[in-house]
């Protein structure tokens, strides 16, 4: 307490300068637990959208289906095996057929998926009852960004061609029933969702899937041919994205920290050289070197405290405004390849506050040690003089 | 006896030479002793009384303060015996600056973990000798030389050390700010039994002393009662 309080008076003796460091310091500091937040509330907004538009309690997977290899998506369809058709019929379980085909837009061809699912289904939020009913034309749903990009609006009519499972190439009108907005691109880029049986009579499939969403109810089994996928596992690759793009955004918060800690070492390292007649005299009314070289350390750290100290007064008003209101997007994110809600709320953990208060005292207190080190090695009879070179 | 020297030596490397700064020196100080170190720039006064001050060490011989051998103390206890039963006064004050003088002058007492209400008494009790009641709570940068010093003596004096040592106390103030210096340390040192001994070539301050150690090339030249 008797070095904290003398090491406070030291530090706020030095006025401005002392409070133009802890400014900085105090902005990297709400800079981070911002952007954090951010990231932690993308994070979360993105897998609660992918869990009740895609993921739902989880998924079987055909063996063989890789969303990743377009050449293997055509022929991964499986039977649906007889012990998950109880699940299917009561709906906790929906099967899924995925393949290819190529649409003619405008003239223009483009290549998509196609998504055969029930259109009775209530287990993901797609509005699927849009694509019953019957006519010359095969009722659609797709995402507006695809809209967008294949220029199509709602009753546009489409001409789509595909392969069956003999390979035959078969053609026919596709009507935009719908056009659903998400903030979830796995089911909206390039993708067209028509009702189950149809895509199954289209490809010859009869009774089979691709995958299976499992209502959060149902239980899980082991099947062979099939591999059940968790939420967690199956939103793994959306957070480690989330992650990745957020990447480029911490380096502006860490050249801001290191700029507010590159200052603090400058301060130190002036300080131990020009207030080496306090150091030797502080040794001489009975300190020892080390805790001289303690109380600098102290003092260095200390801009840390000052700084979280005005940082919550300026920040946690504005933390509580932005989870309670959102972060708004004025640009167009649909591009961004991510879950990316036109509105993003940050979420600010008690473990994300606590983790950056204790990095920025570790990484404050670690530059405010290494030039006091140079204390313990002064000889206070020529600080005192103030002769130290 | 307050401070013995036996056989005292010390060097300081300079290149790859030694340059000796005391050479077997022999002294001893009693206790309430008023006593100056005279001589010239170089000739170990303040090298004796840093090693008398336990900020530095012998290289050869010994000097125990108040019992200890000050050489063969570790920095804590060295530190310890500097804060419990010495005190400083330097020719530049060395006063902490962001400090007011009430916790200039409180500084030696916080570092003796005494009781709030004890310190205030003695820091007050202490101003109020050298009058400085006034100048509470001015910060060193307000104060006039000879106020600043009258402050480094307070603080050298709060704690009640049984020795002080004083580096050039008087070298930065005129005549009338040293005579009023030098008188209340006399005062003190009458008061208090406190033991001074003073590193100076200042003819002010001899005039004060009532023993004179002449040193001469880190030897002692003359030692003699006034």
């Amino acid at each position: 307490m008797k070095l904290f309080k003398t090491a406070l008076k030291s530090l706020l003796g030095n006025g401005l300068k002392t409070w133009l460091t802890v400014f900085v310091l105090s902005v990297s500091f709400v800079l981070i637990i911002f952007m954090q937040g951010l990231l932690e509330g993308w994070s979360r907004q993105a897998v609660i959208d992918a869990v009740a538009w895609e993921i739902a309690g989880g998924q079987y997977w055909s063996e063989a289906y890789d969303p990743y290899d377009p050449f293997s998506l055509d022929s991964c369809a499986r039977d649906i095996p007889d012990q998950l058709m109880p699940a299917a019929e009561s709906g906790l379980l929906e099967a899924v057929l995925i393949s290819q085909g190529t649409i003619y837009p405008q003239g223009r061809m483009q290549g998509v998926i196609l998504k055969g699912i029930d259109p009775e289904q209530q287990i993901v939020k797609l509005p699927t009852r849009l694509l019953a009913g019957e006519g010359p034309e095969i009722p659609v749903i797709i995402g507006a960004h695809m809209a967008k990009q294949a220029h199509l609006k709602e009753n546009d009519l489409v001409t789509l061609r595909w392969r069956d499972a003999n390979g035959t190439f078969e053609a026919a009108d596709l009507r935009i029933a719908g056009i659903f907005v998400t903030t979830v691109p796995t089911i909206d880029n390039g993708q067209i969702w028509l009702a189950l049986d149809k895509l199954q009579s289209m490809m010859l499939r009869e009774n089979q899937a691709s995958i299976l969403i499992a209502s959060p109810d149902y239980e899980a089994q082991q099947l062979e041919g099939w591999l059940f996928k968790d939420v967690e596992e199956l939103s793994s690759n959306t957070i480690a994205m989330v992650k990745a793009k957020s990447m480029g955004m911490a380096i502006f918060y860490l050249i801001f920290l290191l700029l507010a800690l590159l200052a603090i070492f400058d301060t130190q390292t002036l300080a131990i050289f020009r207030r080496q007649r306090e150091i030797g005299t502080l040794v001489a009314l009975g300190m020892t070197r080390k805790q001289v070289q303690w109380l600098f350390t102290l003092e260095g750290s200390l801009n840390a405290l000052l700084a979280i100290a005005l940082g919550c007064l300026y920040g946690i008003p504005l933390f509580i405004y932005l989870s309670t209101n959102g972060l708004s997007f004025p640009i167009d994110v649909s591009e961004f390849g991510l879950p990316v809600s036109d509105v993003m709320y940050p979420y600010y953990s008690l473990k994300l506050i606590v983790g950056t208060i204790v990095f920025i005292l570790l990484s404050t207190a670690l530059v405010s040690y290494l030039p006091a080190r140079q204390i313990a090695r002064m000889n206070p009879t020529e600080a005192i003089r103030g002769k130290m070179h | 006896m307050i401070v013995e020297v036996k056989h005292l030596t010390k060097k300081f490397p300079v290149g790859k030479a030694y340059f000796t700064a005391l050479k077997d020196l022999n002294l001893s100080f009693a206790e309430a002793e008023f006593t100056g170190l005279v001589g010239p720039s170089g000739s170990g006064k303040t090298t004796l009384l840093n090693i008398i001050g336990s900020l530095d060490v012998p290289s050869e011989g010994e000097v125990i303060v108040l019992g200890k051998s000050v050489g063969r103390l570790s920095p804590p206890e060295a530190a310890l015996l500097r804060k419990q039963e010495l005190g400083f006064i330097f020719q530049n004050y060395n006063l902490l600056p962001v400090y007011t003088v009430f916790e200039n002058v409180e500084f030696p007492l916080l570092l003796l973990d005494m009781p709030a209400r004890e310190r205030k008494k003695r820091v007050l009790e202490s101003l109020s000798w050298l009058g400085l009641s006034d100048k509470v709570n001015s910060r060193p940068a307000q104060l006039s030389g000879g106020e600043c010093q009258r402050v480094a003596i307070a603080r050298a004096m709060v704690k009640r050390p049984r020795l002080v040592l004083a580096d050039e106390p008087t070298a930065n103030l005129d005549s009338v700010n040293s005579h009023n210096i030098l008188q209340a340390m006399l005062k003190l040192n009458q008061e208090l039994k406190t033991s001074f001994i003073f590193a100076t070539h200042d003819e002010k301050v001899i005039g004060y002393l009532k023993r004179i150690i002449q040193l001469e090339d880190g030897r002692v030249a003359e030692d003699r009662l006034v």
